[in-house]
């Protein structure tokens, strides 16, 4: 419709780019140069054992990071209940936070169709993630109140739901690294290398 | 380097979409809008009434009112007023926020940033101490990995520059090279990646190649000329060049140096993007070139004459060298701007170039 129109304006742009680097799975680089040196000067403290364990949340793919303690699916759906329910729906349909749980959902087509969403049941590579993530960031509105069991717990409800999973799922560091999530997308790195697409 | 399939698709829906608007509204004569009923009254004539006093900060004129669009929510977005802005730096406070965890307050006396990891000498910096470190100046834009995803999708005449293209801002920062911190831990080789995480309640994380992080991102510790705006991450933000403005986390805490990416769910769940064929690019950084046309932009209205057409042009990939604007829907090319772009040159990745050009108004 737009552009039957006899005015549209074009902007060219011309773009002096650094030559693309082929993409690598570890590091994809803008530039591929000889990064400046730098020399310490002096300035900081020695971060403590305790300053470190306070702040480092990170779990890992390989479930590095994860604490002791485990939940099962039964508590994680009490706790969803009451924690949870209010923003992302009754059955994890979503509401004032992102859909959480669809196991019916559309496994192919994501990139013709956005509209599909993206789930634990089609989407998401790692299970380690959804512990990694709430544990830092949920419920959205009390943020890092949940305990090492609570947080197992919710993890092994939205598997068992979204059924990567069964029933009778116990999470805990040894058992989610393990999990193999059912997505079908291929997660490929940064193939673009050059300006005539848009990001 | 010029031409049509270079050109952001992005951009050229938000030109049209502009441009549409302004033909939409016909022969009408421009609209100087009357100013809202709430206005102060201002002397009939400035030259026979006394000026105020000086002020502790002086506001905009009460006849300017940009401003960042939706306001209040704690997880999204909200957009800048393209339209209202000249030139290429952003004002600071009408830079285009998108939170996932709300806006955090931090007592800089409190704060501290950890390094650890893969390093030779775990630390943590007072914020006072990353001021006395040697420290940079430099203008970059942060633009949102969703920018123009709306009038992608759903393109429609009324958009306006601010809801084709507004995750866009372009400040000047301050702060310290990311690589001389990493300097002062001892970075080991079997380095790759750092995890970069922010001290507000979504405790965001990214991971960040090692290649990028000795190479341009700044520890920013200011913005414009003054400390951050707690909305900008105060009092510490990492400034990553030309990437998607995610991974400029706010609020910055922690940083650990690793071998393999945490795969956060922002770089798996979130800002990974789904291809035809069940792929999905993961780790696509880099902000491609875009332009935009700000004016004439819906919903103003042209009389016949003359009127400047200005826009901006950005690109995460290098440097933008060259603006053209067409008035025949790219059949030609070639309207070099009069203030052209290339007449500021911004560091590499680091730039968002004013192209203004002059064209007759659409008869
Ligand atoms: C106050 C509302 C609220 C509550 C309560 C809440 N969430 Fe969320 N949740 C959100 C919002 C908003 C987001 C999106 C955050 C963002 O912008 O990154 C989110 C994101 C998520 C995601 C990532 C989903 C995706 O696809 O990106 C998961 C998983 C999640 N929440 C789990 C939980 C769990 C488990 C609980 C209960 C312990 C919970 N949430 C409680 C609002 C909430």
């Amino acid at each position: 419709m737009i552009s039957t129109l006899f005015l549209a304006l074009l902007l060219g742009c011309g773009v002096d780019a650094p030559a693309p680097t082929a993409p690598t799975a570890s590091a994809p680089t803008a530039a591929a140069k000889a990064p400046r040196t730098y020399a310490p000067v002096g300035l900081g403290s020695p971060a403590t054992a305790e300053e470190i364990a306070a702040w480092d949340l990170d779990v890992s793919p390989s479930g590095e990071g994860l604490p002791a303690g485990s939940g099962t699916v039964s508590q994680g759906q009490a706790l969803y209940a009451a924690q949870c329910m209010a923003c992302h729906g009754v059955k994890g349909e979503g509401g004032v936070g992102p859909k959480l749980i669809g196991p019916d959902d559309a496994k192919t087509g994501f990139g013709d169709d956005p509209k599909i969403p993206k789930t634990m049941a089609n989407w998401w590579p790692y299970a380690t993630t959804a512990y990694d993530y709430i544990r830092r960031a949920m419920p959205q509105h009390a943020p890092g109140s949940l305990t090492p069991d609570q947080t197992y717990a919710l993890t092994a409800y939205l598997l068992a739901e979204n059924r990567v999973v069964g029933a009778d799922f116990v999470a805990d560091a040894k058992s989610l690294p393990a999990v193999k999530m059912p997505t079908t997308v291929k997660f490929v790195p940064d193939d673009r290398g050059s300006s005539t697409v848009v990001r | 380097m010029s031409g049509g399939p270079q050109t952001s698709r992005r951009g050229l829906l938000g030109l049209a979409a502009g441009v549409v608007g302004a033909v939409a509204a016909g022969r009408a004569a421009i609209a100087e809008d009357p100013p809202p009923a709430a206005l102060p009254a201002v002397p009939e004539d400035a030259t026979r009434v006394l000026g105020g006093g000086v002020t502790p900060r002086s506001d905009r004129s009460p006849f300017e009112s940009p401003a960042v669009s939706p306001t209040g929510h704690v997880s999204g977005t909200a957009f800048s007023p393209l339209q209202d802005f000249t030139g290429t730096i952003t004002p600071t406070d009408v830079q285009f926020q998108r939170h996932h965890g709300g806006i955090a307050q931090i007592d800089p006396t409190r704060y501290k940033l950890l390094l650890h990891g893969l390093v030779e000498r775990p630390l943590t910096f007072t914020l006072a101490e990353l001021k006395r470190f040697p420290h940079v100046t430099r203008a970059h834009f942060l633009e949102c990995a969703g920018n123009g995803r709306k009038a992608y999708r759903e393109p429609t005449p009324e958009l306006t520059p601010q809801f084709i293209d507004g995750q866009l801002s372009n400040v000047e920062w301050t702060g310290v090279p990311l690589g001389q911190l990493l300097a002062e831990a001892g970075l080991k080789p079997a380095a790759r990646w750092l995890l970069v995480e922010g001290g507000d309640a979504s405790v965001l994380m990214r991971s960040l190649p090692i290649e990028k992080a000795l190479d341009d991102c700044l520890i920013a510790f200011a913005s414009n000329g003054e400390a951050l705006r707690p909305a900008h991450g105060y009092p510490v933000r990492l400034v990553v060049p030309g990437w998607e403005a995610n991974i400029s986390i706010k609020w910055l805490r922690r940083i650990e140096a690793v071998e393999s990416p945490a795969m956060a769910k922002d770089e798996t769940v979130r800002y990974t993007d789904a291809l035809p064929g069940d792929l999905a690019r993961q780790f696509s950084f880099v902000m491609d070139t875009k332009s935009i046309i700000t004016s004439p932009s819906h919903p103003m209205q042209l009389t016949p004459g003359m009127w400047t057409i200005s826009g901006l042009a950005w690109t995460g990939r290098g440097r933008i060298t060259k603006v053209e604007v067409s008035t025949d829907g790219g059949a030609s090319l070639g309207l070099r701007p009069s203030s052209s772009a290339p007449s500021l040159p911004r560091r590499r990745r680091g730039l968002c170039c004013l192209g203004a050009g002059t064209a007759p108004p659409p008869p």
